[in-house]
This record gives structure tokens, sequence and C-alpha cells, in this order.
């Protein structure tokens, strides 16, 4: 006999095929894209300031590693200052995530509820997946 | 003790026809489970509930995370 001790959680935020209620529920994960801007801890503001101007959101990401480990956020407020600050100087450490598995509706009505827009999506080891819109969101639970 | 396994040995015994044993509660295995799962509530498990297993397959049971 064996034991899989990651347990279920482990198959569902790796976005494997399951079987149930869930099953065809779509989840915050394959409604995520994958267009954010990232930014490593040293580059410069100015750089990424241009770079979120052109995105379709109002944030960089700060990333680290080929796996593009998660570490902080830049708003694009906190982007309107001196151009050669690194992003570490100004970023907004340990944002707020959710995990691929959540079932769209879920997150759309946690962001509804504290008026957010956008959700950032990692596995539970920080990896960032990518960001999901609420619209897009709620237009999937619907 | 069962032998824990990660996720790589896991697609290795299931393409090794292994028997997948959901033991959480079953309103939480039918909102979704590993495709081809039964159910067998820890709750419930007894030598009778467990007769459903074929023994000369190999079984993974799994819960919801290490915890």
């Amino acid at each position: 006999m064996y034991d899989y001790t990651p347990g279920k959680v482990d198959w569902l935020v790796r976005q494997l095929p399951i079987e149930g209620e869930r099953a065809d529920r779509p989840t915050v994960g394959s409604l995520a894209r994958d267009d954010v801007v990232t930014c490593a801890l040293e580059d410069r503001a100015g750089e990424v300031r241009e770079r979120v101007a052109r995105s379709p959101y109002p944030f960089a990401l700060v990333v680290t590693g080929a796996r593009r480990m998660l570490l902080g956020r830049l708003r694009a407020s906190m982007l309107d200052c001196d151009p050669d600050l690194p992003a570490e100087a100004i970023m907004e450490p340990g944002p707020s995530t959710v995990r691929p598995h959540k079932t769209a509706a879920s997150v759309a009505r946690d962001l509804a509820e504290k008026q957010l827009r956008w959700a950032i999506v990692t596995t539970p080891e920080g990896e960032l997946i990518g960001v999901a819109g609420r619209n897009d969101l709620e237009a999937a639970a619907a | 003790m069962p032998t824990p396994i990660a996720l790589a040995e896991l697609e290795r015994l299931i393409a090794a026809d292994a028997q997948l044993v959901e033991v959480l509660p079953q309103e939480e295995y039918d909102d979704g489970h590993l495709p081809g799962a039964i159910n067998l509530p820890l709750k419930q498990l007894t030598a009778q509930s467990a007769v459903v297993l074929d023994r000369r397959r190999p079984v993974v049971v799994y819960c919801w995370d290490p915890l």
C-alpha cells in the first residue's frame, strides 16, 4: 500500500484532470494570463514603468530565478519615482496570491468583496503562473 | 505502514493499474477526486469496507494534503 502524501491539493494545483462536481468548473489557473510585466530586483524603476505603461495591467511583478519565484509587486503609482531606483527599493513584498485550483467563482467573489480587480496566481511554492482579472473570472463563472 | 510517494511515483503506479482510494469525507470526494479513485472515508474504513479492493493490485491512498 502507498500513501500519496502531498495529497489531492498537490494534484489540483498542478491542474491535472479530475472527476466530480468541480471537474467542469473553470479554475483561476485556467484563466490566468502570462502577459504581466515581470522584472528582477535590480531592474530600474524607469525601465519597468515604461513596460507597465504598455501592458494591460497597472503593475509589474518582481520575480527571481528560472522558476519565476514571486517576490513582490510594483504598482504603477510606486513606479512614479526616481527612475534609477531598483525594483527592490520600491516593491511591495509578498503580495497576496491564490492557488490555481481555486474555482473562478470563488476567487471572483473574494476579489469583489475586497474590491480588487486582479488575482495573482502562484503555485504553493511561490512560482508565478499568471494574473487573472476579475472580469474574466466572473464571465467564466456565469 | 503505507509507503509515502510523490507525484512521479503515483503516475507510475497509475500506469501500473493501481487502485486509488480517497479517504476524505464523501462530500469532498464528490466535489472532486483523482480520476478513477474510489471513496473510503477514513472514519468509515473497516475490514468490510476495504473488501472492494483487489488485493492483486497496488493500492494508493490519499488525503487532502500532507498535514
